[in-house]
Formats: structure tokens, sequence, C-alpha cells
């Protein structure tokens, strides 16, 4: 079986890679490009802690094929911060101390943005579904939700 | 070490600073178990038994070392003897030696240069099983009838005519039983069951080895406890420790359930029969059939009550089975339930009994929330039959200084009847509640630890420290163990700079477990600041000439002690590191220590629930920790703790549970079929953190992340049993089990 | 002499007594005379045990001093999450 040849951008920047049929975005992501930042909790789509966006759309990337970010626009959580500015996401996370082990951040981050630049001004009840599909284990999720809730507030105002 | 007697203000400990480590971990820079590679590394997966309980008659890997790409296949045959039975169980644990004993039993492995060819050869490994009887629960596994798990190794230090399978028995208490029943006007029996959890870590087991034919080897994995990982597989191994390096990786969770190892052993045989590095992860289906899930129990208790609310007598009979393996959590279950209350007669009797599951890994306050929730259970349920306040009750029985503990040792300062008080006193107590709703009451205990503990403070020439400890950092201990070096030099917290160190480069640390890190690790860094503010002092003596009695540290200087000494200028930490070279060398504290009186803690929980009579369902529509934390050295990350563990015991009242099918097979290995509790099912978590010191910490600190585990069962519990007017007895109180209660 | 509660299950091994007094200054002397006099004590405690004393709980710590009025608990080998 031959392999797949995939142009797409992942952050903003050009990407070609080989990748076999089978294999899932998260794979080629973590495997071939050394993107760690999303990782592999449960390999079924139900932890979100590989959240992407692709197109803007939020995505579990081990439930999305890598033969189909060809021609897309992937978003990770490595793309999240404007160098060495953090997004305001980020630091509210680090602010509110949301974070215990930190493993399910990236997806939070990543979902959270999305929430946000569809709904800049969410309630708390929206929150808590939207990020329904990102597991935390640490938190309780409170400070999570109360850091997403002061980053929106905050983004609105800027 | 005692609490520091002059009651100094702080400037550091109890602020709320950045952690360290944060912008790693918001940016996906933080590198966890799975997140490392090295050159010509292989990919290692491990074959499991389709069984219950099987023996392993034989296994042929012949095909499967044939198969182009493998480059190692491995069985129990590839380990030395463990050194001690409880090692032996952990290593029998990873690799069936002889007989599979669980469904998801590790049987053979491999290592080969890509994850297809692993998976390939795993179906190339013929291993002919001889299919057993198995036994999967509790009542199951101790009838006479019962399948074996160990016919030719019988239990030692259980008493005769024990069922087969039972491990430990254990028996807990003081005082006249009967005599205190006789007295109670009110007396309540009642059986309570729980379902296995498990401890639901969102990174799954991970490691990355590599072992050299001269013996020497280095792991690096996501672990509690590095140091317990080096001496668990250079046993195993039959390597020297001294030549096993273990390296902790950032972890992704853990709660007990990574205080072990499961695949760490298998990834440095495979290594080494490769002699090339090995990667290993667990899928998540694995950590859930494989790895620590905790204890199920079944528990009979009977608590008697005078009219004004007086606990008269108290007993448990708690039976618990964790796994293929004997296990003393047990103990632990029967020394924590009734350990809240003062009492003149209470008694529990326990027994750990074997089934064909996997061996349990400590989760959180191990044993203590199964044995907690049936005792609080009822005490709410004698409030509730005999019209009085819950909160009161616990206050007129509450354990107290003097107080001779249900386990033995009478209590010294604890916090208990000041966090029933805050509870009494807060809002949320006296909020009214909407139709369909009703509030639960529980308390909580946990005993902390402390533990071995080694830490090594450089102080830099440019007047910045270097913290280095052994202890893997899961919920922001590099900033709490860097704030009090910070507090004790009176430096700045970014001029402290903490790291954790891999087991070569300092000396021993026990696992992060016991809530032991803040209390054990954070005195031993007191300590060592001390030692470097010591060195400093003489330092500074030689330079000013003076006896070094004569000079004495205050705020982050050497000043001299009175007037007698002479007038100098005091000198700065940043002023004496930068001339150190020329004084003497470089200037470094440490501390080693085993640390005792960590302190017991106590917490209080209020749980609003409202019960869709219709579905069954419960929303937990307000929460309320309260907890003593003896001192919140960083009150973020102490909320986050009691925020986290409350969430952890909300999912085992309301969804968690294992499920067997009759063929001995877990059903629901995949967080889709084993539901933690997601962020719409949940409310805010308010908390109050109170503050008793610990008399046996410098700062007062006391262990917090295991308590807020423990009083969300019963609490959720009561709360649904007053809004549906039937007593619950079993968890988790998922809506069939709630509808069928309500329809009767 | 030391009076040392015995934790329930490990009664059978000490003639029923709830508490038993042995000759002893510290931890490591505690459990030497049980071990001595108690022979049925001995392979709980080399699997591993805690003592409380007057309250605190020490799980190796041979050289903590206990006096002839102090609260001395024999307890399981504590271990936590």
């Amino acid at each position: 079986m031959s392999k797949i040849h995939v142009t797409t951008n992942i952050n903003g920047d050009a990407v070609e890679y080989l990748c076999e049929p089978q294999e899932t975005l998260l794979d080629v992501l973590r495997n071939q490009l050394n993107m760690t930042g999303a990782k592999e909790g449960c390999g079924s789509g139900d932890c979100g802690a590989c959240s992407v966006t692709l197109d803007g759309r939020l995505v579990c990337s081990c439930l999305v094929l890598a033969a189909e970010a060809e021609g897309k626009q992937v978003s990770t959580i490595e793309g999240m911060a404007d160098g060495e500015e953090l997004h305001p996401l980020q630091k509210k996370i680090l602010e509110h101390a949301a974070l215990q082990c930190g493993v399910c951040i990236p997806g939070i981050l990543v979902a959270a943005k999305a929430l946000l630049e569809k709904h800049p001004d969410p309630t708390e009840t929206e929150v808590r579904y939207w990020l329904a599909g990102n597991l935390c284990r640490c938190t309780g999720y409170d400070k999570i939700i109360a850091a997403v809730m002061d980053a929106a507030a905050e983004m609105r105002g800027a | 070490m005692a609490l520091d007697t002059d009651k100094r203000e702080f400037k550091i400990v109890g602020t709320r600073p950045l952690r360290p480590d944060g912008i790693d971990k918001v940016t996906g820079r933080a590198l966890y178990g799975a997140d490392t590679t090295a050159p010509g590394m292989l990919v290692g997966r491990v074959l499991r038994s389709p069984h219950a309980h099987a023996r392993i008659v034989s296994i042929d890997a012949s095909a499967a070392e044939a198969l182009q790409g493998v480059k190692a296949v491995i069985t129990a045959a590839d380990f030395t003897t463990a050194n001690n039975s409880h090692s032996q169980a952990v290593l029998d644990n990873c690799m069936a030696r002889g007989k599979a004993m669980y469904h998801g039993h590790g049987v053979a492995a491999v290592a080969a240069v890509s994850e297809a060819i692993a998976k390939q050869a795993l179906k190339l490994i013929k291993v002919d099983y001889e299919i057993l009887p198995h036994v999967t629960e509790i009542e199951d596994a101790l009838k006479p009838d019962a399948p074996v798990l160990y016919p030719d190794k019988p239990a030692k230090r259980v008493p005769e005519g024990t069922p087969a399978n039972v491990s430990h028995v254990t028996h807990f208490g003081h005082g006249d039983l009967e005599a205190g029943f006789a007295k109670a006007d009110k007396i309540i029996e009642r059986t309570f069951r729980t379902e296995a959890t498990h401890q639901g870590y969102i990174e799954p087991h991970a490691c990355l080895a590599s072992v050299s034919p001269d013996g020497k080897g280095d792991l690096w994995c996501c672990t509690q406890g590095h140091y317990n990982v080096r001496a668990l597989c250079a046993d195993f191994m039959g390597m020297d420790a001294s030549q096993l390096r273990v390296t902790a990786s950032e972890i992704g969770g853990g709660f007990g359930g990574k205080t072990t190892v499961f695949i760490e052993p298998i990834a440095l045989a495979l290594s080494r029969k490769a002699n090339k590095p090995v990667k290993l992860v667990m899928s998540r289906e694995e950590v859930f059939k494989a790895s620590g899930p905790t204890m199920s129990s079944v528990t009979d208790v009977k608590i008697g009550m005078t009219k004004d609310g007086r606990i008269t007598a108290g007993y448990a009979n708690l039976r618990y089975q964790c796994g293929a393996f004997p296990s003393g959590t047990i103990e632990l279950g029967a020394m924590s339930a009734f350990a809240a209350y003062d009492l003149d007669a209470v008694k529990t009797d326990g027994l750990n009994v074997m089934t064909n599951r996997p061996r349990e890994a400590a989760y959180r306050a191990p044993g203590a929330p199964t044995a907690v929730y049936p005792v609080e259970s009822v005490v709410d349920e004698l409030c509730q039959e005999l019209g009085l306040d819950p909160l009161d009750v616990r206050l007129k029985n509450a354990a107290r200084k003097g107080t001779k503990a249900s386990y033995g040792p009478t209590f010294d300062d604890i916090g208990l009847v000041a966090t029933l008080e805050a509870a009494k006193a807060h809002p949320h107590y006296s909020a009214p509640l909407g139709p369909n709703q009703a509030r639960g009451v529980s308390c909580g205990f946990w005993f902390n630890f402390g533990g071995n503990t080694s830490v090594s403070l450089a102080v830099n020439v440019d007047g910045t420290v270097t913290l280095t400890e052994g202890n893997p950092d899961i919920g922001g201990s590099r900033a709490s163990i860097g704030m009090m070096a910070a507090e004790e030099l009176g430096i700045p917290f970014d001029k402290v700079r903490t790291l954790v160190a891999d087991t070569a480069s300092l000396g021993f640390n026990d696992v992060t477990d016991g809530s032991r890190v803040t209390f054990a690790v954070g005195l031993a860094t007191i300590k060592a600041a001390r030692d470097a503010i010591q060195k400093m002092c003489a330092r500074v003596a030689k330079i000013w000439d003076i006896d070094p009695e004569a000079v004495v540290w205050e705020d982050g200087c050497v000043k001299p002690a009175g007037d007698n000494a002479g007038q100098y200028e005091p000198m700065s930490l940043a002023e004496i590191a930068a001339i150190s070279v020329k004084t003497g060398g470089p200037i470094a504290g440490h501390h080693e220590v085993n640390a005792d009186g960590a302190g017991v803690s106590f917490g209080v929980h209020l749980a609003d629930v409202e019960v869709d009579p219709e579905t069954g369902h419960t929303s937990v529509v307000r929460y309320t920790v309260f907890q003593d934390a003896g001192k919140a050295v960083h009150p973020a990350y102490v909320e986050g703790q009691m925020q986290g563990g409350a969430v952890q015991g909300i999912g085992w009242a309301l969804n968690e549970e294992y499920i067997y099918g009759a063929d001995g097979r877990l059903q629901n290995a995949g967080f889709l079929d084993y539901r933690i509790p997601v962020a719409s099912d949940l409310p805010p978590i308010d908390t109050v953190i109170l503050e008793i010191p610990n008399p046996g910490h410098p700062y007062g600190v006391r262990g917090v992340g295991e308590t807020p585990i423990v009083p969300p069962l019963a609490a959720l519990n009561n709360a649904v049993s007053r809004a549906i007017g039937v007593r619950m007895s079993a968890l988790p109180m998922s809506p069939p089990r709630i509808l069928k209660a309500i329809k009767g | 002499m030391v009076q040392v509660v015995i934790w329930g299950s490990l009664r059978s091994a000490v003639d029923g007594a709830v508490q038993v007094e042995v000759e002893a200054c510290d931890f490591r002397g505690v459990l030497a005379a049980l071990a001595r006099d108690y022979p049925g004590l001995r392979a709980q405690i080399e699997a591993g045990v805690s003592l409380s004393i007057d309250g605190k709980i020490y799980r190796e710590a041979w050289f903590t001093p206990v006096h002839a009025d102090s609260e001395v608990v024999l307890m399981p080998f504590m271990v936590g999450g």
C-alpha cells in the first residue's frame, strides 16, 4: 500500500507529509511533525485532549484521518500564542490556576478558542456545554470555566 | 519538626503566584510520558488475556519472532524473581506467570519497528489457555464453593476457617458495643454497596526504556514516584539501582494510579532483549483493563443514637475486593470509617477478598471513601428519623483534640469542629431549596503522610536559587515548594527555580502520595534553606571577622546579632552569593529526612441535588467544600485539590462503575461507557479553606489532596435520599437505580 | 515499660490483650520487643507496620523516642494515593 501525499497548512505554515491511509491526523502531528501538544487520552473521541481545528471547526484529531487535512487549515495548541505574547485564554488559565496536571489543557484551550471565535459572549452554561467534550480529571472544571469567562470578557473589551 | 513558635507574617506563603511550569503547559511544550522519542526507537505492545481466569499451558512466539521487523518478544520468563512477595505481586500483575488472573492481564509483549508490525506480531503469538472458573464479585468470591484464585498459596495471617480467597482480615475499635447500643433510642442497620471505579487520569501510562548489554539503563515515564519505579524495575530486571536512571516526565494525572508499575518493566525487558530503545504506551482500553482501579465494597453498618443526637455505638463490617492480588487497603478503610467521631463504643471488622479483576492501585485516600460513605449515610438517616439537624449532630459527636480515635491514637490539634462550624455558618447551609431538591452533608477524613524526602538547594552567584526535589509535580507543587524556599530565604519567588530531579541526581524520595508533598518536601525545603542560611551566616561572620554566634539571619539578610557584635551593614543573600567563590566556595543547603508529623485532615461537604422523578437523573445544583489545610501555601492550588477531589467523588457517587459480564470480561473499558463527570454535569464548586496549623510543620502545613474525595459519596447519597424520600444504599446512583428506588 | 495498643486483628497473637507492655525506649525497641515477646506478631511486623506515638504516625523511624507515659498504638503500614 502506497503512502498518501498531503499538502496542508498548520498554524499558518505550509506543511507536506506522507501518511498511511489509516493514520490519524493526531498520529502525524505527534509522530511525524513532532507537535506533541495534542495528547492522545483515549483515541476514540471521548476526551478531547487531542482537539485541533480544521478550517475553523473543532475536531478530535484522533478521529480525523491524516489524509483529510489535504488543502485545509489546521490550528493546534502550538499556534495559539503569538510569539512571546500568550493568547488571553492561555493567560487566564494561568492566572486562575486552572490547571493541575495540565494534560487536558491544550485541548481545552483549543476548544475554548473555537467557542469564543463563534460566541464572544457565552453564558457560563454555554461554556460548560461547549467544553463537555473535553475531560479534565484534576480540577472539577470550576477554575477552567472561570478562566474562560474571564478571557471572554477581556477579549470583548480589547 | 515542630511548628515555628514565632508567629511570623508570611510574605510569599499564602499568595497566588503563577506556577513556574505554567507556560510550558498552556503552550503544549511540556513533555508528558508519551511525548518523547529516542533515535532507533522501537514500538512495544502487550498481548493481554481474553479470559478472566486461565492457566497458561504454553506460549509459542516463534511465528511472531520470525516476522520481519519484530526485534523482541518477552514473557514472564524474561524477569527474575522479585525480592519480596509484595514486589512479586507487582511483577506478576505486569506479566502473568503461569496463570492469567483477569481479563486484560498481560501475557506476552513484543517490540517492533512500527506499531503496525507490533500489532501484527501480537496476533501471531499462540497462547494455549486452559480456561478456569472465575469470580469477579465480592459475595460470590466469599462463598464456600467459589473458584479459588490461589489454591496452592493459602493466605498467611488470616484466622483459620476464613474463606480461601480472603487475603486480609482486620479489626479496630474500643469500648463495649452491646452497652452502647443498649443506651440508644434509635438503631439503624443497613447494607451498602459500591462499585469499582478508576482514577481516570487523562494521560495513559507511557514510557520509553533503553537498556544496554552492560546493564545500564534509562527509563522515562509518567509516574508519581520514579524512585519507586527504579526500585521495582531494578529488582525485576536484576539490575543495580545505580545503573538504572529513571526520569519522571510531566505527569497527566495519577490520583494514586501511578504509584506503581504496569508497563515499565515490560519496556525495559523488551529494550534489553532488542538492545534498542522501546517506547510503550497504553491505550485507554488497556488503562481500564490492566492498570489499577479501586475496590468495590459491601458494608454492613449499625449505629445507635439517643433522641438528642449522641451516638452511643457504631459498628461496621466492611468487605472489599481489590482484584487478583492481596491488598491491605481494607485496613485503611476499617480505620477511617468512624474517624470523624468521638465514640465510647466503636468497632470495625474488615476483610479483603481476591477476585479475577485487575490488581487495585491506590486511589486518593485509598480505602476511606467506601468506608466513610456507609457510616455518614446511616448517621444522616438517624438525624432524619429523629428530626435532628445533621450538622448539629456531627458537632455533638465530633472528634477533637484529646479524642481517642476509632483506630487507636489520641488526636492532637485537628480542625473538624471548626470545619463543621464553618459549614453551619455558611449561607449555603440555610439557602432555600426548590422542588425535588435536597441537601446532603458528609464529613471526610484522611490520615496524610510524610515520608522519605531529599532536597538540595544551590545558591547561585547571581543571587538566585536552584531547588532540586524528587517528587513529580502533579498539581502545582513546584510552585508551593518554590514559595516556601523563597519565604525562608527572603528572596522573590521568581528568583527560585524548582526542578524535579531524576533518580541519579538526588537522594531517595518516596512516591508522591499520601498528600505528602507540600508537607514533607516543603518541610525538607525549609530545612535545606535553613542549612544554606547557616552557611551564609558563617561566611559573613568570617568576612566581618566576628564569632559565628554574633550574626543572625533576619529579613533575608545576615545582620550583627546585637550592638556588642559590632556595626556592620547587613548583607543580603545576593551580596553573599556574589562573593561566595572568594569566601570559601559555592553555597548550598540540603536536607534529607523521613518526615513524620503529617497531621490528619478533615473536611465537610454540602451538596444540593435535584432529582428528576421522571428519569431518575440527578443534577448537582450547588456544592461547597470546607477543609482544614493547616496553612494554605498557594491557596488557589489548595482550592483546586478540594474541587477536583469533590468532583471525583461526585463521579463515584453518580456515574462511575466497572461493569463485568457473566463471562468475567470488563464491558465498559472506555470513557464513553465509563463516564467521568464533564463540565456540563457540574455547578461551580465553592471552597472554604480553614487554617488550623499542623503542629508538626514549621508553617503549619497539612496535606490536602486526598480528603476531598471522601465526603462526596455520602453527601450525594444523603441529598438524593432526602430528595426522593427513599434511603439509597448502593453506588453509583445512576438514573435506573434511582428510578427503581422511587418506583419501589 | 511502655504500653502498646494492639489493633484488633493482631490481638489473637497477644492472648487477646488490647494492650501489652514492653521494655523499650524508641520505635525500634518497641518493634523488637514485640517480635521477641509475641512471636505471633513477627510476620506482621516484618510485613510492615506503623506506630502512632502520642498521636503522630511514624512509619520507619527507629530512633523516635518512646517514654513510659507515651501513647503507643501499633497500626498497619500506612500508604496513600
